[in-house]
């Protein structure tokens, strides 16, 4: 990463213990995840593109390594490159 | 703490959030023109609504002591449309001198169709002869990484100076790209798409705190017009020094804004 800033990057963690400080709310986020994957089946919409598109996000969530937010947004983005014919519609959130 | 809302759309507010961003130590907003969430019938009606940015909202600003920015165009979702967007862009170079205006924004891609790109392109070149500043709207969920690599593209192909555009909405995979070619990146927070501000937060510790700033984009959709003093209290608890504060929240904004002889705050 050839942007970073040490001077900020330096004062990240401070007297902050992350772990501590945001665990509950992210165990709160997974749980309300599972939830939802559940309430899906319920509808019978597994097959559903943008839930499958969530469940190759949650591979890459355990693989090792940084930058997942990153890599996961990748992952849910358009990959072509060329402009479309014509605008329809709105995003979906997956491509 | 004093703070600049650098997007954020008070035509979508009510009065009393004026009133609660000045609590908040808001002290300068500026406001792109964008889609209101209906489609404008005529170019007149683009007419009114810059007078709206022009005359209106600077008014029922100063009563809370916040100074109204705007920035003007024909936005990028009725783009699609270039007969009108070709209306609207000539109505633009008569108001251009009015005293609250800064620029030309927000310009951009929906959905990255070929009359988007064109519409940004004839928009670009509006600028540039105008000698004006750019607010970039960058799209949506999975149009965004083909969208922001589209619009840099489209800016240096016209040769604008980075330092002289704001690229707005970046999020973790388009942040690194934006600073990298030397324009600013704005960080829009938004309760579902978009950043919140604990990621907000999470991309300065990564990327440093240079060129970047924070907006709340507030309009009437899903969205928080005291977005940024929550990622100011983000910070805080994180306990960034209240330079580094100062340097996000306002010095970054009023940099890249004071580059237009009109802002001041
Ligand atoms: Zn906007």
């Amino acid at each position: 990463m050839n942007v970073v800033d040490e001077s900020s990057r330096s004062g990240q963690v401070g007297f902050v213990n992350v772990v501590d400080e945001y665990f509950l709310e992210h165990r709160g986020k997974l749980i309300d995840l599972a939830a939802f994957l559940d309430r899906v089946d319920r509808a019978g919409q597994a097959d559903d593109r943008r839930i499958q598109a969530l469940r190759g996000a949650l591979q890459l969530l355990l693989e090792p390594g940084p930058e997942r937010a990153r890599r996961i947004l990748e992952l849910l983005s358009d990959p072509t490159s060329e402009p479309v014919d014509e605008a329809r519609g709105s995003a979906t959130g997956a491509p | 703490m004093d703070y600049i809302d650098p997007h954020i759309h008070m035509v979508s507010r009510t009065t009393d959030d004026y009133e609660r961003l000045a609590r908040c130590g808001c002290r300068a907003v500026s406001e792109p023109a964008f889609w209101s969430g209906f489609n404008r019938a005529s170019a007149e009606g683009f007419r009114d609504y810059f007078l709206q940015l022009t005359e209106f909202e600077p008014t029922r600003a100063r009563r809370y002591g916040i100074r109204h920015y705007c920035w003007l165009c024909i936005n990028p979702k009725q783009a699609e449309d270039p007969g009108l967007a070709r209306e609207v862009m000539a109505l633009i170079p008569e108001y251009l001198d009015r005293p609250n205006v800064l620029g030309i924004g927000e310009i951009g891609l929906n959905r990255n169709s070929k009359n988007e790109l064109v519409v940004l392109e004839e928009q670009i070149a509006l600028a540039l002869r105008h000698d004006q500043l750019i607010l970039v709207h960058t799209p949506h969920l999975e149009d965004k990484l083909k969208g922001t690599k589209l619009i840099l593209d489209a800016l240096d192909d016209q040769g604008v100076r980075p330092e002289r555009a704001l690229i707005d909405h970046v999020e973790e995979h388009t942040v690194q790209m934006v600073l990298e070619r030397g324009y600013w990146a704005g960080m829009t927070l938004y309760p579902d798409t978009k950043c919140t501000p604990q990621r907000a937060v999470d991309i300065l510790e990564v990327h440093g705190t240079e060129r970047l700033c924070l907006n709340s984009a507030g309009d009437w959709g899903p969205s928080d017009p005291l977005a940024v003093p929550k990622a100011m209290q983000e910070m805080r608890r994180r306990e960034h020094p209240v330079e580094r504060l100062r340097q996000v929240f306002y010095a970054n904004p009023h940099a890249f804004l004071s580059q237009s002889p009109r802002f001041r705050a």
